[in-house]
């Protein structure tokens, strides 16, 4: 003991020494030092005093030898007072061993050699020792001192390498991190959960340490732990008698796994064929009492034996397990012709595949529907639409069929709870289902009524498409009337494309109006053709519902009308439009024509594309005033076509749209490069006034240059768009891309959001003006310790867990 | 979180499960069951409603499921005090809101970014969609809503007269409905304020009036002596410009001329731009000049070369200046170019009239030919033309985009004229004499109409924006709060360079070539900044700068220069020639390597 406690003294004094030393940063560590030890100081007192007296000693001979030295250093003239091993002694000096035999070598042999003659020594040693000394490999000699350093500073480069790159996802994670606060490890602003800040919190006031008191007197929860300390006692705690009888428990279930184990293994090892196919046979029928079972009671479980019995049965059909093909069944075909056994196992195997194959599902299934009668007498699990639906005309068309409202997946799921359902509800059921048969019935009203409608209108689509058909084809008179016209239109056409850029207004409007007048008769003749038709239509109709085949190829032959024009199409269909439209509702017609034959003129007009003219004159809506101005000249209340004379009178002499059109030309001629020519006059030719170029120099000294991109305003003949650069606002505008951007989009995506407190919330200005660095004023930035690293890594783990995480489910 | 329920169930593994009861655990139960009695009441409401069976029990298993989830939830999001927040998560915000504050669409992302460019990609679509949302979420407090006017049955709204209007609504509206006879000084020009607390009159004679008008407090009266053609406030309602009949003025409230503008001569329309402060004006020797009033000086006067420019108005959204002239055209004009931006053919005749609404997108036009046309002023194409029998000769649209048009005598007022077909005016009215001038009040339903006999003031229920922004334009602020938002406005002013078709054309990036940019730069600077200084000389005594030598050192100083030009082709030229060598070396080394047939070769 004693020489424990001198040497913690010793680590004592030397910590003392460190703290000297190493200052203010050290005094924690040491006073910690101090703590620990000064309990077992006062501990171990007494024997610190004996100890004490033990050192006095030895340090006065220390002191007494010094003394002998100085003395004898007095003397000058050196003594070599060489210390001798001789004997044994406290002190001795370390560098006085004399070589007295020095010029004899010694072997090794020379100091082993009493080793075989020592018992003491091991045989193991012995041996190693020996295993030395027939070894004769020397040592190589040690490496140069700059490849030795070489050699060490590589190492410690690594070493530091390694110790660095550590810091390099931390330091990437800050570079990239939005914002910065330091110093780093702060805790977190805002809300904390009530939990902790609850543990954290002391009671000061003299109330608040009074509630305590009491809530802890009676051994009540003050924060998060739920129980109180009897209920978590009374929560572990099991009575003696519990436990012996839980122990039993656990006894007997293990003995009886193991006895059950037992069994089987032996049953498994009994090889007898015949006592396997009984209890084969055995299990068999028991399966199928206990499925009838369960059909009674467990409908749900039911199902699932009896898919399991269908996937059974589809693997059987899939595979050929039991259809005598394998090796073993082709030695028995060889044998069945003598032998009577192996022709009963084929027998037997073909029999245990048609019992697989054999569909069960069909008998438990009208089981279950007599269950179904039996329990709540459902009539309405399948109505009769169902049978209804075969009836149906159309054949070609699965759609057609049957109630569109009924989805199969639906009557399934009810049936199934119907299945599912208790007894309770089967009378508020019964109430219900009355309810709803009544409501079924209207639904069927409703549905056979559109059922009739579709078909007669299967009836009717493909006649009219037949028609359309031979009308194409044979051409009938009118038809050939109509084209004729419309090729006199577009002749018409042509030759106002030709005017048009001289044509007058008048002209115009003129052509315009003849152009109307022409389309509505044509439109009356097309109005006749299409009524005589639907005549025959609904003739057909009757007749066209027995010939379902006939249609269904009308159908199919319907994509591949032929369609001379795309015009002659559109009118086509325009017209078929108007004319549905107009049979029903005449009167709005007859009220204003114009609307009616317009429409189609503009049609035809957009096809062109826009036209400046159309741009002017586009169909006007006039508005009626209520109150007639009365200051203004009379004359303005005139009829419209004076008003449009008067106008026309009035801008006779200026013809505001050629002008306009001239203007923009002129435009887009300025705008079009011009040839640069380098032609030198006179330069390998001939020079004077009146000589025309040659071809060649014609070829090499012009220089074209390339077409300048399309103008904004080719599509508005209307507008003059000015291609000319906005110099000023290139002057503010951002000339190279910024570093992270590599396309512009993205760059002009970023700064899309202004940032001002006019256009955002509060909130968003803050957040989108957040500073990247954040330094609480006079708290100390200290560099990061190595903890911190530690943890940083924990965390960028789980970080990188969870990006993962998110971009898998982005994916 | 652990909830205290969770606890105790994890801690008993042994059969005694006893769970102590806890009165919060109870009134959870309670909550819950308090949640399914409304959650059943509610089919059942429905059963009674629907009578339909599979639907309901379809319903009864979703509910069934939802309330499973919900039970599961409100495990998981347990408070201490045991309740669940009954409203989770953020408020819901509707779509249509947040497509509302829409700003472009972000851009797809393109393959693959650097770590860094994603970032701040990330970053900023964030923040982004934060504002969108955060907008979306606050456009809660602009709870006001445009009324309108409805009729009894088999009554046009256009026949309901001001007088009833006036007499159904309430006093301080009512008396939003009056008329000032001044049929001394001839047809009045209109203008209102910037919050439509002042009305500004101009008379053909030479009368001007600035009025406080809904405290019907007369700020001042003068007669200029001379004819006025046009008046408008500037910025704050403590100035204002007068066209007379020579140069244009600018007065204060006390009536006061402050300055006589000998710049802007014969001025016959203005347009004051206010985020630009600057005053738009258009005269009849066919100049359009722009004056800036916060420093006084004149931005650009551009020559437009089309005669009489007596038709004008803004875009209020781009700042863009619109002119009509006599051959029917519209054109745009920005302070930044000589030339017109757009030049439309509008009408047959000669323009009357044009109005652009609040947010640029539609222009409403009226021609000598009697028409008033729409049109979508982004893609510059007609949308409606209407035919007027007499005609207009003032537009004008509200913030909420009703059109008033001025037929003589006659004010109607238009809805949805762009969007629908109109067939009939939403309002008319009939004042005393020729319309002159036209104007709707902001934040009020108020039309202002200037005529020959004075001044009306109609009510339009659904004209005015009904829900202010108080730091833009408030018109209830004090003086104080006025010289506030001066001071923030001028802060805030936007230089007149910046003025452009497209107002996001400063925020996308400019990729002309090095070469337009330098000839730009040129342009502005009016001189090279990278020419090379051209060398002169130096002056040397004792007779070396006689004309000889100094010819000589110019010589020699271009031989130098040419020198180098020379020696830098050639060591192009050397270049390439190398290049080519190469080139051959390498092709002759392949075409060296021998084929199997090449023995068959001659």
């Amino acid at each position: 003991m004693a020489k424990v406690s001198s040497k913690k003294k010793l680590s004592k004094t030397k910590a003392k020494k460190s703290s000297e030393v190493a200052g203010d940063s050290a005094v924690k560590k040491t006073e910690v030092v101090y703590d620990e030890e000064e309990e077992e100081d006062k501990e171990d007192f007494n024997e610190n005093v004996t100890s004490e007296e033990e050192e006095e000693d030895g340090e006065d001979e220390r002191r007494r030898q010094k003394l002998l030295e100085a003395i004898s250093a007095l003397g000058g003239k050196r003594k070599k007072t060489l210390g001798e091993r001789s004997e044994a002694a406290v002190q001795l000096s370390e560098f006085s061993v004399n070589a007295e035999g020095e010029g004899d070598k010694i072997n090794l042999s020379d100091l082993i050699g009493s080793m075989d003659k020592t018992p003491q020594v091991s045989a193991k040693t012995r041996k190693q020792l020996k295993t030395l000394q027939q070894s004769n490999r020397t040592v190589e000699s040690p490496l140069s001192k700059q490849e030795t350093e070489r050699i060490q500073r590589d190492v410690a480069f690594q070493k530091a390498a390694s110790e660095v790159t550590r810091w390099k996802s931390i330091i990437q994670q800050n570079q990239r991190a939005e914002q910065l606060v330091f110093p780093l490890n702060q805790e977190a602003p805002g809300p904390k959960p009530m939990e902790r800040v609850v543990t954290g919190w002391k009671a000061r006031t003299p109330l608040e340490e009074e509630i305590f008191a009491l809530l802890s007197a009676n051994k009540q929860p003050i924060h998060d732990p739920i129980l109180t300390p009897q209920e978590e006692v009374s929560m572990k705690a099991m009575s003696l008698e519990e436990a012996k009888i839980r122990r039993a428990e656990l006894q007997k279930a293990r003995a009886l796994q193991s006895y059950y184990e037992a069994k089987t293994r032996r049953e498994r090892k009994i090889k007898s064929k015949k006592y396997h196919r009984v209890q084969n046979k055995a299990k068999r029928k028991d399966f199928v009492k206990q499925f009838d079972e369960m059909v009674k009671s467990d409908p749900a479980a039911a199902l699932e034996e009896l898919h399991k019995m269908e996937l059974a049965r589809m693997q059987e059909r899939m595979s050929l397990k039991h259809q005598n093909s394998g090796k073993w069944a082709k030695s028995k075909a060889i044998m069945a012709k003598y032998d009577e056994g192996a022709r009963k196992a084929m027998q037997q195997q073909l029999e245990v595949n048609k019992d697989l194959t054999q569909k069960l599902v069909t008998a438990v299934n009208d089981e279950e529907e007599e269950e179904e009668e039996d329990e709540g007498g459902d009539p309405e699990v399948l109505p009769d639409f169902v049978n209804d639906a075969e009836q149906g005309v159309d054949s070609s068309n699965p759609w057609m069929r049957g109630k569109l409202s009924e989805d199969p997946a639906e009557k399934e799921t009810s049936e199934i709870v119907d299945l599912t359902a208790e007894e309770e509800s089967a009378d508020v059921e019964e109430e219900e289902e009355e309810e709803e048969e009544v409501k079924e019935t209207e639904e069927e009203a409703l549905l056979r009524e559109f059922d009739s409608r579709r078909k007669r209108r299967q009836a009717l689509i493909p006649v009219i498409s037949v028609d359309d058909d031979e009308e194409e084809e044979s051409k009938t008179a009118a038809e050939e009337e109509e084209e004729s016209k419309t090729a006199v239109e577009e002749k018409e056409e042509s030759k106002e494309e030709e005017e048009s850029k001289v044509a007058a207004v008048e002209e115009e409007e003129e052509e315009e109006e003849e152009e109307e007048e022409q389309l509505s008769e044509f439109t009356n003749l097309y109005k006749e053709i299409a009524e005589s038709r639907r005549g025959a239509e609904a003739e057909q109709a009757e007749a066209a519902a027995a010939a379902d085949t006939e249609t269904s190829s009308a159908q199919l032959e319907e994509t591949l009308m032929r369609i001379r024009t795309l015009e002659d199409t559109e009118e086509l269909l325009m017209q078929e439009e108007s004319a549905a439209d107009e049979a029903p509702v005449p009167p709005p017609a007859a009220e204003n024509p114009p609307p009616a034959s317009q429409p189609a003129g503009t049609n035809k007009k957009r096809k062109r594309g826009i036209e400046l003219k159309q741009v002017l004159t586009k169909a006007t809506k006039v508005i009626q005033v209520p109150l007639a101005h009365t200051v203004e000249d009379a004359e303005d209340s005139d009829d419209n076509q004076e008003q449009r004379g008067l106008i026309r009178e009035a801008f006779a002499g200026d013809d505001v749209v050629s002008d306009f059109l001239k203007e923009k030309r002129k435009q887009e001629a300025a705008g079009k490069p011009q040839v640069v020519d380098l032609t030198l006059p006179g330069w390998g030719e001939w020079g004077g006034t009146g000589l025309k170029l040659s071809r060649r120099k014609r070829k090499k000294f012009r220089m074209k240059a390339a077409p300048p991109p399309p103008r904004k305003d080719v599509s508005l003949p209307g507008v003059i768009i000015s291609e000319k650069r906005n110099r000023s606002i290139t002057l503010h505008q951002v000339n190279t891309l910024p570093f992270p951007f590599e396309t512009h989009t993205q760059f002009e995506s970023t700064i899309r959001t202004p940032l001002g407190r006019t256009w955002n919330t509060e909130r968003t200005v803050k957040k989108i003006s957040k500073p990247k660095v954040v330094t609480r004023m006079g708290a100390i930035i200290e560099p990061m310790a190595r903890e911190e690293l530690m943890k940083d890594r924990n965390q960028a783990t789980v970080a990188d867990r969870n990006s993962v995480n998110s971009g898998k489910r982005k994916r | 979180m652990a909830s205290p329920g969770d606890a105790t169930l994890d801690t008993s593994h042994v059969g005694k499960n006893k769970v102590p009861a806890r009165y919060w655990l109870e009134l959870q139960k309670e909550g819950k069951d308090e949640a399914e009695v409304g959650k059943d009441a509610e089919p059942s409401r429905k059963r009674l409603r629907r009578k339909e069976k599979k639907k309901e029990k379809m319903k009864e298993k979703k509910t069934q499921k939802a309330k499973k989830m919900k039970q599961e939830d409100t495990l998981v999001k347990q408070t201490i005090s045991g309740k669940s927040d009954p409203f989770p998560g953020p408020a819901p915000i509707s779509q249509d809101r947040v497509r509302k504050f829409k700003r472009k669409t972000k851009t797809k992302r393109s393959g693959s970014v650097g770590n860094k460019l994603r970032d701040v990609i990330s970053r900023s679509e964030e923040a982004s969609e934060m504002a969108q949302k955060q907008s979306a979420r606050f456009d809660l407090l602009l709870p006001e809503d445009a009324g309108f006017l409805e009729g009894d049955e088999d009554e046009d709204t256009c026949t309901i007269s001001q007088e009833d209007i006036a007499d159904a609504v309430d006093i301080t509206s009512g008396a939003k409905y009056f008329n000032l006879k001044l049929s001394q000084f001839g047809p009045y020009r209109v203008d209102y304020s910037k919050t439509g607390r002042h009305l500004l009159l101009g008379g053909r004679r030479g009368h001007v009036a600035c009025v406080d008008w809904q405290s019907k407090q007369l700020m001042c009266e003068i007669n200029v002596m001379e004819s006025v053609n046009d008046v408008k406030w500037l910025h704050s309602e403590a100035m204002y410009a007068v066209a007379q009949k020579k140069w244009l003025y600018i007065y204060d409230t006390n009536g006061i001329e402050l300055h006589c503008i000998r710049k802007f001569n014969d001025v016959l329309r203005m347009q004051f731009l206010p985020y630009h402060f600057l005053l738009a004006t258009a005269s009849a020797t066919s100049f359009l000049q722009y004056l800036d009033v916060s420093v006084g000086k004149e931005v650009a006067a551009i020559c437009t070369k089309t005669g009489r420019l007596d038709v004008m108005c803004q875009n209020p959204h781009n700042a863009i200046v619109h002119l009509g002239h006599h051959n029917g055209t519209v054109t745009l004009w920005s302070p930044n170019q000589k030339e017109a931006l757009v030049k439309m053919l509008c009408h047959q005749g000669g323009v009357r009239s044009i109005a652009v609404d609040k947010t640029g997108t539609y222009m409403v036009t009226s021609g000598m030919d009697k028409k008033l046309k729409v049109f979508d002023i982004r893609t510059f194409k007609p949308l409606n033309s209407y035919f007027l029998p007499a005609g207009s000769s003032c537009l004008s649209l509200s913030q909420k985009g009703l059109l008033s048009a001025a037929t003589g005598d006659v004010v109607q007022v238009y809805r949805d004229v762009w969007s629908t077909t109109v067939t009939k005016p939403y309002m008319a009215h009939r004042v005393r004499g020729t319309v002159w001038g036209l104007h709707f009040c902001p934040f009020e339903d108020v039309l202002g109409v200037g005529h020959g006999d004075g001044f009306t003031s109609m009510l339009v229920p659904g004209a005015g924006e009904p829900n202010f922004d108080g730091l833009d334009a408030n018109p209830y602020r004090s003086a104080k709060q006025r010289q506030e938002w001066e001071v923030k406005a001028l802060l805030e002013k936007i230089q007149p360079e910046l003025i452009s078709l497209d107002p996001h054309e400063l925020g996308q990036v400019d990729n002309a070539a090095f070469e337009q940019r330098h000839q730009d730069r040129v342009q502005a600077l009016g001189f090279d900044p990278l020419a090379k200084a051209k060398f002169i000389p130096k002056y040397k005594k004792k007779g070396r700068s006689s004309a000889g030598s100094v010819e000589r050192r110019k010589k020699q100083v271009a031989h130098e220069d040419q020198r180098d030009v020379i020696r830098e082709t050639m060591e192009d030229k050397m270049k390439i020639e190398e290049e080519r060598r190469q080139r051959e070396k390498k092709a002759a080394v392949l075409s060296g390597q021998k084929s199997a047939l090449d023995r068959f070769k001659k």
